[in-house]
Order: structure tokens, then sequence, then C-alpha cells
């Protein structure tokens, strides 16, 4: 049994024409019988299996699914069809500072954040040194979060989501941002999640990185699954296309 | 059943989040003031201050014949209004807010409107050492039933829970709620008998008065806290009911509801 289970998953989106935010719009509109949507499908009966210890890649164009895909999966969309299951806990990178607040220092947010994961105040004490040690931020600790650089914000937001040993790591382009000295270390420390047992899945649009990293990947384009296997034949596949 | 078994499960995982939420919110309130947390008490007293200047001079014959100790009945009307107002205001607000984190993270959606309520309600309670002051100053004698009033306040939780988790779902797809809402709670604070006593209204008036479930609310706080009265078996009754009937319909339609919040956020 896969430790992630996507089965028939179809996401669909109400793209209104104009957004109905207020009531007179929305029951002119509704008089008129205008109140239609254009409907959008993010994903079209995907299907995946995940198994325990894969470092599963995602790839595809831009608006091909990837991030959808991974919303769905950590449980932030519901899908309007199929199923998904997921069996263990998941640590979500996806868009790095999510849940953090800029008005408050770092050192807060790392309680906050840590919170947003569902980790106790206690653990996170105990992995606080850790945490700041890896981000390299001691100097800035007390500083509020919005006088950070974007690089800085998610070298700390990194650091907190790792921590733990998840059962499930998901990472959303994430390692683009940070100089290349943070993205060695951001990849040294997957690696070691991975030897863990953690299974990761990743979304990048560095295809060497994705060979370089998965034993799996899973090509989504306009929202279905295209091809989905070994890396070296669907990253070949995905190149030939991409010239 | 077993859903209700799931919430409670989520929400004992996610308590150091509430717990971590309520913290930021009462930092971010009094960073860079002065006086800071002193605030809290301060500002309830002052406009204490103000609303009882106005009401024993510009409108004096307006309070409706002489209510003993008016200080002390003014300021536990204006304490839980404000608490009501305050916390399903915030309410309404926090789910949208938080937009940028429930798109990204999985988080129950509730934690947020509660979090809002409980942030009120821990407002309300450093504000009550302005109620005690006060109540120290025009020398009250402080009744046994005085702990009594837990229960008003306790059921006013609660009904302003339902409140709230009601207003933030509909306020995520109608933002016309926002407006309707602050008008809607000027026009109660006028009907909640905060400055003026019920009992002496007649007719209609009288009657729209005790619709009103923050006049309940009101009125069985002041009994336990101010006359010494303790609780009518009505109070209990209608205090609890109006509690339990908006937490309900507050569930009901942010359950209902809350799996389509993402794709209108």
């Amino acid at each position: 049994m896969g430790i992630i289970e996507v089965n028939n998953v179809s996401m669909r989106f109400n793209l209104s024409k104009e957004k109905h935010e207020s009531f007179k719009e929305y029951f002119l509109a509704l008089a008129k019988g205008r109140l239609q949507f254009d409907e959008f499908y993010a994903l079209r009966d995907v299907s995946l299996t995940v198994e325990p210890g894969d470092f599963y890649g995602l790839i595809g164009l831009n608006g091909s699914g990837k991030s959808t895909l991974l919303k769905v999966i950590s449980g932030v969309y519901k899908p309007s069809a199929g199923s998904v299951k997921v069996n263990g806990t998941i640590a979500p990178l996806i868009e790095l500072g999510a849940g953090f607040d800029m008005d408050l220092t770092a050192r807060e947010n790392i309680y906050l954040n840590g919170t947003v994961l569902g980790f106790t105040p206690k653990y996170i004490d105990s992995k606080f040194d850790e945490i700041v040690e890896f981000s390299e931020l001691e100097d800035f600790l007390d500083v509020p979060l919005k006088n950070y650089s974007s690089g800085m914000v998610a070298r700390i937001a990194f650091a907190i989501a790792t921590i733990t040993k998840p059962d499930i790591l998901i990472a959303d382009e994430i390692l683009s941002v940070g100089d290349f000295l943070f993205q060695k270390k951001c990849e040294e420390r997957m690696q070691k999640l991975m030897s863990g047992g953690t299974t990761v899945i990743l979304v990048s649009h560095s295809i060497e990185q994705i060979e370089r990293m998965c034993n799996k990947v899973a090509w989504l384009e306009h929202g279905h699954l295209k091809m989905n296997g070994d890396t070296k034949t669907v990253c070949d596949a995905y190149k030939l296309t991409e010239k | 059943m077993a859903n209700l078994k799931l919430y409670t499960k989520d929400l004992w995982r996610y308590r150091y989040l509430l717990q971590n939420l309520i913290t930021r919110d009462f930092k971010l309130k009094y960073r860079r003031s002065v006086l800071g947390v002193a605030w809290s008490v301060l500002n309830p007293l002052l406009m204490c201050v103000v609303m009882y200047a106005i009401f024993t001079s510009i409108f004096a014959n307006m309070k409706g014949g002489n209510i003993e100790n008016f200080a002390v009945f003014l300021l536990i009307g204006q304490l839980l209004f404000n608490f009501f107002r305050e916390s399903t205001t915030m309410a309404m607000e926090s789910v949208l807010k938080n937009a940028p984190l429930l798109r990204k993270v999985y988080i129950p959606k509730y934690i947020f409107p509660l979090e809002k309520v409980c942030f009120g309600l821990v407002n309300c309670l450093f504000s009550f050492v302005a109620l005690l002051v006060v109540m120290l100053f025009t020398r009250t004698p402080l009744y046994g039933t005085f702990l009594l009033c837990l229960y008003p306040l306790v059921t006013l939780f609660i009904f302003c829970l339902g409140i709230g988790l009601f207003l933030s779902a509909t306020y995520v797809f109608f933002r016309d709620v926002m407006h309707m809402w602050e008008v809607f709670c000027t026009a109660l604070s006028y009907g909640s008998a905060i400055f003026y006593d019920a009992e002496q209204m007649t007719g209609i008036v009288y009657y729209i008065i005790h619709l009103n479930p923050l006049y309940w609310y009101i009125t069985a706080f002041r009994s336990c806290a101010l006359w010494g009265e303790g609780l009518t078996p009505v109070m209990i009754a209608v205090c609890g009911g109006c509690a339990l009937f908006s937490l309900a319909v507050g569930l009901f339609m942010f359950k209902r509801t809350q799996d389509r919040f993402v794709l209108y956020m």
C-alpha cells in the first residue's frame, strides 16, 4: 500500500467572469440569469501512488497543475472528484513563509510557524538552537521579519519545517530561493531525511535537480497526468518536447 | 458524532496554535505603545467616564429615571456589548484575513474565528479590572452572587462564537456583510439597555428589547454582579438557549461552506 494514494482526482475551479462579491451584484446576476461560471479543471482524473521512501518529482510547464496537486495532497484543497489517502504526517513546504507574521520577530515567528505545523512549544524549545543554527540567522533573531530579505525568510521557514522527521515532505520550488550554498544545505538536509525514511514530493523547474534527486517522476500537462514512471524515462521524454 | 470527535481531536492537536495566535494578537495590539497592556484597563475606564459624563449631564433625563449606581450599571453594559461587537467583528474578518495561510497549509479553518472570540474574551477579562476599580470607587458592595456572573459570560462567549462562525463563513462569499454588521451592531447597541433601564420602557419598545439576547446577557450579569440577586430560571434558559442555538447555526453554516472557502479567497 502506498503512503499517498491519489485516486482519479479532479479539481475544478469556478472562474466566474466577474466575481460576485456583494449581494447586489450577486442578485442582479441571478435575476438576469447570468450566474454562470467558466469551469476550469486544474486537475483531471489524476491517479498516482507514492510508495514509502520514494523521492517523487513533479514536472510540467507553468499552469499544468503541479501546485494544485500538492495542495490537494496536503489537504488545502478538497478535490471536486476522486479521493486522496495519506498515511502519515505531512510537512508542507508550499511557498515558504506561509504562517509568518511580518510584524513579529524571527524568534516569535519560529514558535508561531511551528505551531501552525502542529508542533508543541516544548518540542520547538528543544529544537530551537538547531533551527537557528541551520538558518544561520543568530544575529537577527529579534528583528521583525518585515526587515528580512526573502532569502532569509526562506531559510527560517525551511529550517522549521524540517526539524521534525515527517513521514512526507512536500516541497514546491523551494530550493530556488536562497544562495547556492544554502541550496546545497537544503538538498543535504532532504537527502538526510530521505535516508531516515521520509518520502519526498518535489516540484521543480530545474530538470537537472529532478534527475539528480528523484527516483520517480510524474509529468503533468494541462491537468492530465501525461507520464509517470522512473526518472530517466520521463525526463528524457520531457526534454524531447522541450526542444 | 464521529465527526464531533474528529473535531475535538483536531482542536486538541492545534491548541498551541490557538494559544500562539492569541499571544500574537495581544502583543501586536500593544506593541510600540508606551502604556502597553495598561490600555486594556484604561480604555474602558476612560470610555466609561465619557459616557457617564454625557448621560448625567446632557442626556440626564434620557437614562430613564434614577438608576442606582449608574456608573457600574453603564460599565457592565458597555464591557459586555464591546466584547460582543469586537469579537464578532474580528471573527468575521478572520478567515479572509488568513487567506494566504489557508491557501498553503492545512489548518482547521474554524481556528481563526475561535481565536478571535477568545482574544475578545481575554480583552474583556482585562477590562474587568476597570469594573472592579469603578466598583471600589463607588463603594458598591460585593455580593456572593458575583461569582455567578461567570454563567452569562460563558454563555455570551458561546453565543459570540456561533455568530462569529456564521459571519466569517458568509463574509468569504459576500463582503457586504461587514457593512451590514457594522450598522446592525450600532442599532443593537441602542436596544441592549446599556445606558437605560429596560423595565421603564413601555409598549412595543419593551418587547423589542426583551427579544434581544444581548439584553439578557447584560441583565443577567448585572443581576449577579451589581444587584446581588443571582440568576432567575428565565435568565438561565434564555442565556443558555441563545448560546446553543447560535453555536448550532454557526457550526452548521461553517461546516457546509468551509470546503469552498479556498476557491473564493
